[in-house]
Parts: C-alpha cells; sequence; structure tokens
C-alpha cells in the first residue's frame, strides 16, 4: 500500500495488517531540531484523531495526532538516543510507533502523496 | 586589528573570563567567620550527614570578583535600551532598593504578633489603596507571587464565585493572540479553552466571540491594551457581553502601563485583572524574578479573594488567615505568608513619587514613544496594523522577504549594536513578530538612535549582506549559542571530570 | 499658543495641583514631546487615545496625592517602618518556616549590581551569561545540598514549591492521590491543596503530629501518587524517611521531602540519601533577609529520570559556535509560552534575584562554612532547650530537633506572646495561630535558635516567660 497523509501533516503506512506511522518532511521542518520524542508504549488504544505521541524541539512542541483508530505495538527506540532521525529521515527511518488498525476504510478519508504536495503547497 | 589579538590569559582586558565557583574551590578556604558552638551536644537522632556535600570552598575576596565578573557579562536596563514587548523594562528607581532595605521592614518576620507589624500591615494596605485607585476597583488580592500566579488567583476567584452560585461552567474563551499564561492558568483551574481570533484590524473579533458565548463558559480572559500593543475597541461591549452571559471578565494586566492614570480598567467593566508590578511599578526584573501580581477585584469576585489579606480590626490593622469570618468565602491560600511584601515597598515608593499626576504623565510618554518609534519606522520595517497604537508597536518579518534574514537574525545583529533586542515570535497572530516597547523612561536621543540603527540594520539586509545577520552577534563575550544539543542532552548541574573524580579515589 | 501647534500636555487630564512638566524618572522634555507629536503627524496627545472610548478617559488625575520628591516619600515610608518592632533589634524566637540568620554584607552588594538587579529573563543568552552561569551554578549548590540529582532555577516559595511537586508526582505516577503528613507546614499544606486541588489532585490530611508519631505507612495504597513529607517536621521533629520512601516505592508512589530551614541540610542526611523522588524547600534562610515573608525562594530537586516533568525554569550547559562553554535556558518546550494549555504548569518568573543571593551566600559559606553554619545553630538550639526545660511551666517536647521546637506552656501561647511582645521579645509562633482549629494545640509554642541568638537573648527569655506564666 503507498503511503496516505493526514491534513495535521502524519504519514502512515499499512503493511499486512500493521500501520507505521511518522511526520512528513514538511512537519520537521516546520519544527526545526527535533530535541526529545514521547512515544505511545505498546498496547495503548487510540481512537482517530487523539493524542499518539509528542514530539519537541527547541521552538516547539507538537502532538501527533492518530491517523486511524487501533492499538499501539510498538513505539520507535532508536528516536530515545537519536530524535533528530525525525529530521534527517522523517519518512523512513524516523517512523514515531506502528499500530493495529480497527477499521481500515478510514484510510479512505486519508490524502495521498500528490494530494499531500498541493496541500503543502496551498499552506505557503 | 585589534579585535583578533591572541593574550595569553584569554582575559581581553576589561572583559575577564571567569569559571564556575566548582572550579576555584579549595579546602582550607572559607568565606565567613562563624563562632565555635559552646557545647556538643547533638539531638539529630542518629540523623547526621554522612560525607561530603561537594560544595566549593572560597573566600570572600574570591567571592566578589566571581559575581562582579560575571555580572559584566549581563546587558540590563542600567546599561541601555531594552525594548521587550509587554515587559515594560522601564528604570527601576534606587530609592526603592533603599527603602525596602530599613531594618524595620527587612528584618521583620512574616508571623510577629500584629501588634508589632502595624507598619508593615499600613504599607500593604498603603500599597493596595493605591492599586485600588488607579484600576478604579473596589478590591485587591495582595498576596499573589507573580503575574501567573495572579492569574490563576483571579480564575480561582471566578471558579468559587461560579460554584458558589452553583453555576459551575467548563469553558473559557481566550484570544489567539494572548500570552501562553492565559490557557495555561485557564487549563490549571480545571477549564477547557476556546480561542477566539482577531480581526483583520488586530482586535478580537467580536462575532466571533459572541458566537462562543454560552451558558457554559465561565468567563474570558483578555488583555487590554491587547498583545499587538492596540486598545480593544470593544472592549466595554464585550464586557456587557459576557456579563449578561452570567460570565466573568479577566483581563491581563501586563500592559497597565499603557494606561494607567488616564483610563480606569473598571471603567471598562473588567471584573478582575493582575498587575505585575514589575512591569508596571518599576520593581526590579532580578534576571527573571522575583515578580508580584496583585489582583483587582470587582465587588461580586471580592469575597473570594485568598487570604490572608489586611483588614481595620479594632486595635488598628489585622491580617485574615484562615477561610472563617471575612475569610469564610475565600477560596484559599496561595503561598506561604503574607505576599512579596518586598516588592509592595518598592512599588508604592513608586507610585507615590510619581503621584497621579506623575503616573499620568508617565503613561502618556510611553504611548507617544511607541507612536513615535511606530512613525519613524513605518516605512523601514512593516508595521502589522495601522497606527496609532498604544505603549508597544508590533511589526512583522515580510520587510525582511527575499533577504534571508530572518527576525531572529536581525534581533542578533542589534546586539552588536548595544540594545537588547525587542521581543521576537510573540505574538503568535502574525509572522515573525517583532514587538517593541520602548517604555517612558526612554530619552528621544536614545530612541533616535535606535531608529537610525535599525534604519541601517535594514538596508544592510536589503542590500544582500545576509552573512553579516548570521554571524551575529560577534561583538559580545559568547557568540550564538547552541540550543539544540542543551535540550537533547541536557546537562544541568556541574559535576567534577573524571580524572578529579579518580584522584580522590 | 499658536494655532496648529501640538498639545503635549495632558490637556484633557487638568490637574488642579501644580504638575512639573519635569519629573526626574521622566526624561522627555516639551520640547521633545512637541517634536514627536509633529513626527507622528497628530495634532493633540489626546489623538493617541482614539482607540480608547471617550467616556472611559479620564478628565483629571485620579484621587491621589500629586508627586512627590524623594525627601517626602523616604520620609512616609520611614514612619511606616519605624513603628514596627523588628526582629534584628530584639530577642527573636520566631521560626515556623522563616528564620533570622546573618547575611553576609558581600551578598546585598552583589544583588544591587544593576547588571544583575536591572537584567530581564536570560531569553538572550549571548548577553546574559551573568545570570545564566549562577543559575546553573543555584542548580548544582541545590542538587548537592538535597543530594538529589537535578535541580531547577528556582520557584516563588517553598509552598507553592510543594505544590508543584504534588502536581509532578501526580503526573509521573498518573494517579491522583496525595498524602500530606501532619507535619507539614500549614501554609504549605494549604496552598498545596489550593493549587494542587483545582487541579484534580486529592488530597488526605493526616492530622497535625506535634508529638512526632504519625505513621503514614498504613496510609498508602495503589492509588497513592505520593507523600509528603516535612522534614525536620513543623513541630521539629528530625527523622530517618527511609522506610517511608521505600514504602512509597512499593506501591509505585513518590515520596515527596519539604525542608522549610535548609540550613538543617548542613547537619542532617541530605532528603534525597533517605530515598527523596522530589524535594521542594524554602531557601530564605540563605541569603535573604525576612522581609516580612516575602519575597523568597523556592527550591525544587529531582531525579534524573524524571526531568521532562519538573516545572519552572531549567538553565543548562552548552557551547558556542566557537566551542566555548555557556549556558541557555533549556526544556522551555514544557513552559506555558509554548505548550499553552498543555504546559506542565503555569509559571512563568523563577525568583531570580533571591536565588542570586542564595548563591552569593552558599559560596561565601562553602562546604566548610554550611556545616560549621548547621552546627551552630544545633547547638544554640540545644542550649535554649536545655533552659527552656528548667522552667517549671514550660516543657520540651521534642526528643529530636535541628534549630527549632515545640514547648507546651501552661497557658494559651498566644497571650503569651502577646505578653512577651509588650516586655519587647519575640518570644516564638503559637502553633494555634497557623491553625484554623488550633484547639488542643493552644499551648504550643514553636521556638527557634539560629547563630544570631546569642545567651543573653536566651536568658532574657526564661526571665520573661517566668514571669508572664
Amino acid at each position: 500500500m503507498s503511503v496516505k497523509y493526514t491534513r495535521e501533516h502524519e504519514w502512515i503506512v499499512v503493511e499486512e495488517d500493521v500501520a507505521t506511522v511518522g511526520i512528513s518532511k514538511y512537519a520537521q521542518e516546520q519544527l526545526g531540531d527535533v530535541v526529545f520524542v514521547e512515544v505511545p508504549d505498546a498496547g495503548k488504544k487510540v481512537a482517530l484523531g487523539e493524542e499518539a505521541a509528542v514530539v519537541e524541539s527547541v521552538k516547539a512542541a507538537s502532538e501527533i495526532y492518530a491517523p486511524l483508530s487501533g492499538t499501539v505495538t510498538a513505539g520507535n527506540p532508536a528516536l530515545e538516543d537519536e530524535p533528530a532521525t525525525i529530521n534527517s529521515d522523517a519518512e523512513g527511518d524516523g517512523w514515531i510507533f506502528k499500530m493495529t488498525i480497527d477499521d481500515t476504510s478510514e484510510l479512505d478519508d486519508l490524502m495521498d502523496a500528490a494530494e499531500y504536495a498541493d496541500y503543502v503547497a496551498g499552506l505557503e | 586589528m585589534a579585535d583578533t589579538l591572541k593574550t595569553i590569559t584569554g582575559n581581553r582586558g576589561l572583559r575577564l573570563e571567569e569559571p564556575l565557583i566548582f572550579e576555584q574551590g579549595r579546602p582550607g578556604r572559607l568565606g565567613v567567620d562563624l563562632a565555635t558552638p559552646a557545647n556538643t551536644a547533638n539531638r539529630l537522632g542518629g540523623n547526621d550527614r554522612k560525607g561530603p556535600i561537594g560544595l566549593p570552598d572560597l573566600s570572600e575576596p574570591q567571592t566578589v570578583r566571581h559575581y562582579t565578573r560575571i555580572s559584566q557579562k549581563n546587558y540590563g536596563i542600567d546599561s541601555g535600551f531594552y525594548p521587550l514587548g509587554s515587559c515594560t523594562m522601564k528604570h527601576n528607581p534606587r530609592l526603592n532598593e533603599k527603602l525596602a532595605r530599613l531594618p524595620g521592614f527587612a528584618s521583620l518576620h512574616p508571623l510577629q504578633p500584629m501588634s508589632t507589624v502595624q507598619g508593615a500591615l499600613e504599607l500593604i494596605d498603603a500599597c493596595a489603596h493605591w492599586l485600588k485607585v488607579i484600576t478604579g476597583m473596589p478590591a485587591v488580592a495582595m498576596s499573589p507571587a507573580a503575574g501567573a500566579q495572579g492569574e490563576l488567583c483571579g480564575m480561582m476567584a471566578i471558579r468559587a464565585a461560579l460554584v458558589d452560585r452553583g453555576d459551575a461552567r467548563k469553558r473559557v474563551l481566550v484570544p489567539e493572540s494572548a500570552h501562553g499564561t492565559n490557557p495555561a492558568t485557564a487549563a490549571a483551574c480545571g477549564y477547557a479553552v476556546d480561542s477566539i481570533p482577531a480581526n483583520d484590524r488586530g482586535r478580537v473579533d467580536f462575532d466571533a466571540l459572541i458566537a462562543k458565548l454560552d451558558s457554559d463558559v465561565a468567563g474570558i480572559m483578555l488583555t487590554n491594551p491587547n498583545t499587538c500593543g492596540l486598545f480593544e475597541n470593544d472592549i466595554i461591549r464585550i464586557a456587557d457581553a459576557v456579563h449578561e452571559a452570567g460570565a466573568f471578565f479577566y483581563c491581563d494586566g501586563a500592559n497597565l502601563n499603557a494606561i494607567m492614570g488616564n483610563v480606569r480598567p473598571g471603567d471598562l467593566g473588567i471584573d478582575c485583572m493582575h498587575i505585575n508590578l514589575h512591569k508596571t511599578f518599576s520593581t526590579p526584573h532580578g534576571g527573571g524574578g522575583p515578580g508580584a501580581g496583585p489582583v483587582v477585584l470587582s465587588e461580586s469576585l471580592a469575597a473570594y479573594a485568598p487570604v490572608p489579606f489586611v483588614v481595620h480590626g479594632e486595635n488598628g490593622f489585622d491580617l485574615v488567615e484562615h477561610q472563617q469570618g471575612a475569610g469564610e468565602k475565600s477560596f484559599g491560600r496561595l503561598k506561604g505568608f503574607q505576599g512579596q511584601m518586598g516588592m509592595f515597598i518598592r512599588a508604592l515608593a513608586y507610585m507615590m513619587s510619581h503621584g497621579s499626576d506623575g503616573l499620568a504623565q508617565a503613561s502618556a510618554d510611553a504611548i507617544l514613544n511607541a507612536n513615535y518609534l511606530l512613525a519613524e519606522l513605518k516605512d523601514t520595517l512593516s508595521p502589522s496594523f495601522d497606527g496609532p497604537c498604544m505603549h508597544e508597536c508590533l511589526f512583522d518579518d515580510s520587510f525582511l522577504k527575499d533577504t534571508d534574514v530572518s527576525t531572529l537574525d536581525f534581533a542578533k545583529a542589534m546586539i552588536d549594536e548595544g540594545f537588547h533586542p525587542m521581543t521576537m515570535y510573540f505574538p503568535l497572530v502574525v509572522h515573525g513578530a517583532l514587538l517593541m516597547e520602548p517604555t517612558e523612561s526612554e530619552s528621544k536621543e536614545t530612541l533616535d538612535q535606535y531608529i537610525h540603527a535599525l534604519k541601517g540594520l535594514t538596508a544592510m539586509a536589503k542590500a544582500g549582506e545576509a552573512d553579516h545577520f548570521h554571524q551575529a552577534p560577534r561583538l559580545t563575550p559568547w557568540r550564538r549559542l547552541d540550543e539544540t544539543t542543551a535540550a537533547r542532552n541536557p546537562i544541568l548541574r556541574w559535576t567534577p571530570p573524571e580524572s578529579d573524580v579518580q584522584a580522590t579515589d | 499658543m499658536p494655532p496648529n501647534t501640538p498639545t503635549t500636555s495632558l490637556a484633557w487630564n487638568n490637574s488642579k495641583n501644580k504638575v512639573a512638566k519635569t519629573m526626574r524618572y521622566l526624561p522627555l522634555t516639551d520640547d521633545d514631546r512637541r517634536q514627536m507629536l509633529a513626527a507622528i503627524g497628530v495634532e493633540d496627545l489626546k489623538d493617541l487615545y482614539r482607540d480608547v472610548p471617550p467616556d472611559a478617559l479620564l478628565s483629571g488625575p485620579v484621587d491621589l496625592p500629586a508627586h512627590q520628591g524623594e525627601i517626602e516619600v523616604e520620609r512616609a515610608i520611614s514612619a511606616m517602618a519605624a513603628k514596627n518592632l523588628n526582629a534584628a533589634a530584639a530577642p527573636s524566637f520566631l521560626g515556623a518556616g522563616a528564620y533570622r540568620h546573618h547575611v553576609p554584607a558581600t551578598v546585598d552588594a552583589m544583588i544591587q549590581r544593576g547588571e544583575f538587579l536591572t537584567a530581564y529573563t536570560p531569553y538572550q543568552p549571548e548577553v546574559s551569561q551573568g545570570t545564566l552561569q549562577y543559575l546553573f551554578e543555584f542548580q548544582t549548590q541545590v542538587a548537592l545540598i538535597t543530594g538529589m540529582e537535578v535541580a531547577n532555577a528556582s520557584m516563588y516559595d517553598g509552598a507553592t514549591a510543594a505544590a508543584e511537586a504534588v502536581m509532578m508526582a501526580g503526573r509521573v505516577a498518573k494517579r491522583k492521590k496525595a498524602i500530606l503528613s501532619g507535619g507539614l507546614h500549614p501554609h504549605y499544606r494549604d496552598a498545596t491543596q489550593t493549587i494542587a486541588g483545582f487541579h484534580g489532585m486529592t488530597l488526605d490530611v493526616a492530622p497535625p503530629d506535634w508529638k512526632g508519631e504519625e505513621d503514614l505507612i498504613r496510609s498508602i495504597d495503589d492509588e497513592t501518587a505520593c507523600v509528603v513529607v516535612q522534614n525536620p517536621g513543623f513541630f521539629g521533629h528530625v527523622r530517618d524517611l527511609t522506610p517511608l520512601a521505600d514504602a512509597c516505592h512499593a506501591a509505585g508512589a513518590l515520596l515527596v521531602v519539604v525542608v522549610t530551614e535548609v540550613v538543617s541540610l548542613g547537619a542532617l542526611t541530605a532528603p534525597g540519601d533517605m530515598g527523596a523522588d522530589i524535594v521542594a524547600a524554602e531557601g530564605q534562610s540563605i541569603g535573604n533577609a525576612l522581609n516580612y515573608g516575602g519575597p523568597t525562594v523556592g527550591l525544587f530537586a529531582v531525579r534524573q529520570k524524571h526531568l521532562r516533568q519538573m516545572p519552572g525554569r531549567v538553565c543548562g550547559q552548552t557551547a558556542d559556535i566557537d566551542g566555548k562553554r555557556g549556558f541557555v535556558l533549556t526544556l522551555s518546550t514544557r513552559e506555558q509560552h509554548i505548550r499553552r494549555e498543555k504546559a506542565t504548569s503555569n509559571i512563568c518568573t523563577n525568583s531570580g534575584l533571591c536565588a542570586l543571593a542564595f548563591n552569593v551566600h552558599m559560596t561565601l559559606l562553602g562546604e566548610t562554612g554550611f556545616r560549621q553554619l548547621a552546627a551552630l545553630n544545633h547547638a544554640k538550639a540545644c542550649t535554649l532547650a536545655d533552659k527552656l526545660d528548667a522552667v517549671d511551666e514550660v516543657q520540651v517536647l521534642n526528643d529530636t530537633f535541628f534549630n527549632e521546637f515545640t514547648i507546651s506552656l501552661n497557658k494559651p501561647a498566644a497571650g503569651v506572646v502577646d505578653d512577651l511582645a509588650a516586655l519587647g521579645i519575640l518570644g516564638g509562633v503559637p502553633v494555634s495561630r497557623l491553625y484554623a482549629d488550633g484547639g488542643q494545640m493552644e499551648n504550643l509554642l514553636l521556638v527557634a535558635a539560629t547563630e544570631t541568638t546569642t545567651e543573653d537573648d536566651m536568658d532574657a527569655l526564661v526571665r520573661s516567660l517566668s514571669e508572664v506564666l
């Protein structure tokens, strides 16, 4: 499945039953140097739009919302020592958490890469 | 060039390097001479400290030199122009310092019997009286320790009043332009915060406010003049609407300097307002504190004021310290003892020195100075709103478009020119904000020099000299500091280097 | 006045008093004002007030005296000061959370330097390394004396520090209940109830523990976020808190230790070494005069692992682009100006100048002096306790104490204190003053001694007590 985006600048990729979530390149640029990430614990249930994680930079702290409803299976352990990975590889190694999905139809409401690129262009 | 000279010590003339106290301690040094205890009795119950604490030992001359040298690395109001918006960096009179140190105040214990502190209670009462008359409000809570605690006090009084009336509500309305303490305070009182947008004139959008005002709104928190330096024209209409909805009007008094002596917040319909004595009434900022945040209150909120408070009793002044009698409806106590007495003395000295005529003149001069800056800089920088402004003027960074110079870079270049920069990136309602508040303490010569410098810097930015700004500051004892690493790997205390530790094993 | 000349006076604000156009704190001259109005392009100063509702613009000065010179202001305020009996001029045995210590002359000389006094919060670190360096030193000293891993750059006072500690424990443990010891200073208890209570914490308050016998371990359960205990306690008792700390940790709760007399840390086992998770203390004893109770300086220290939940300002070490060591405010994303409604607290200011005063005094004391000061305080209190115990109508209740203890009299202590005041002696703090419902404690008096207490002072107290009891 190809990557999808939310209006809050999260991305999500689904493989088999597990979704991986992070923030977009645009989001990390806006935040600046990331200094700390609060990843959710495995087992945490989240509803669509509920706060799931926090990304702190020097000048701002940003809530990361669950793009879908489900249960967290893991937070990215690498971010504890290297929060800057979000800056260097936001849409790859800088993933923030993985989760199972309750309702795959929620994916339909999200933007694909082209739609997201248009959306970001409209913001600037 | 002289400034690239390498010295042997690392000192540079009058600019002297100074390590931490921990790097200068040596056993055998002492900065005090204390008497020997007369006995060796021990009633500590076996809880004696075992092992060293790790504090450094220095002599008095070393201590004086240490703090003198590090003080010289600081910029203060005494040094120069400090146009921080909403901070009101006005002159801190030394008379205030002298009077706060009178032994009859400085040596008073807060729990002395009332008969021995009548003068102290009289002073608190006098300071309270001045604050009430200046603001046109019937009551004041003197105890909050700082502006933010004053906000908490105001919101707690509102909540207590609503609960007492059996009408606890759940939401508070806060403008987008508000200082972050406002929503933080509302949340600390258990309220959900609803944001109100600004209109294109920089004021609260009245219609948007009305749309959100229902019977679940406990109150509104408004700053007036607002954080863009503009007087909220609709304020009386807003107050009326808020009261009609059964809610309360909290006013953030950070910008009181714009109106003191010429406008009374009480006449505008507010229910409570915190006052920053360290802003409007010249008590010193001290590098970050202490402040004081007394809160003026309307009749509808007065009964809920925190304890303790001063009253006129049968035998002179008295303190109500418990939630009984006159304090029965009080929402409780906010801090230890009576409040920031040292700040009351300073503020009263300031207010008495100015008098009602002087306070009005000071406020008018503050407005004049800010409008002068706005008028002289409006074609150079990019003002966010049409004038006139009140005591501060707001610009955004559109004047720096395509120069590759940010608001931050511009501010750092101002440091090399000998100014403390204005407030940056606040309020959030404009991009790359530059908020300037000159205060009444500045002469026209200072303002002219500042204007001239900013015009020069802007010309340089537009001429493509971005590097000048990216490298700034260059003339300060420290260049730009790495805030990212400080946040990623916080080091919040000194620890002895490894080699020292090994040597003692 | 010629036409079209801008009006500089507050013409609509007609004072019947003689308004000097000059006032010593206002540098603008009438000439300046005229030029500036012209540059702005308005006819009248009043035009700058066009956004103010016309009815709200005052037509005369408010009903307060007109401006006065230094001589008059000094006279008026000195007259108020003269009406007080100051604790430095009389034998004084008052404690209960504020202590009369000697502040060395150097302290004031340093904090009165304009670069410290008139500086703002160090948001532009390149021109604020003075403030930032002393904050870093302060944080280190606080961590050292409390035996904790990390401290912040100070709070308003000990009482608000205690309230913030309870809220932090709630965040860390993700629980809502706090147990407050009966030996906790009533102001601290009250401030915690007000602030943490509004924040949704429930507070379980133990009865006043003047005997020093309470057992809080029994009250801890799996809903407890923290236990808050003061050591030395409000009534003076000194305890080993290790068993309590262990019990808290076993239940997943935190131990908050309050210290109202920081000089005690020069003689006692540090709270961190007893197992404290958070230390909330009052720093007034070091560097700060009594000042009728304010401003003072709150100390706040925690364990490294809880760092990001710690409220207040924090200063951290870093380097500049040339690699030179320097300091900056850090971890500010927890604070209100960025997190807004999600902030860890709404606090803006720390107690800057009072923290500097603490630092300067601590520097003069150092390891050796701090321990000597503590030893001297304890020795004085022991001498005082012996002398008071010898008075028939007085009973010293404490087995253990640092520099303050509770005595029981043969009549209500509040009246005794008034009688002593009439004799020019500040004899101590009646416990009933701090408890609204102090009924059974009305005969109890808190008595403190410090390095400033002389043998003559003690004898005067003993003599006077024998008279009035």
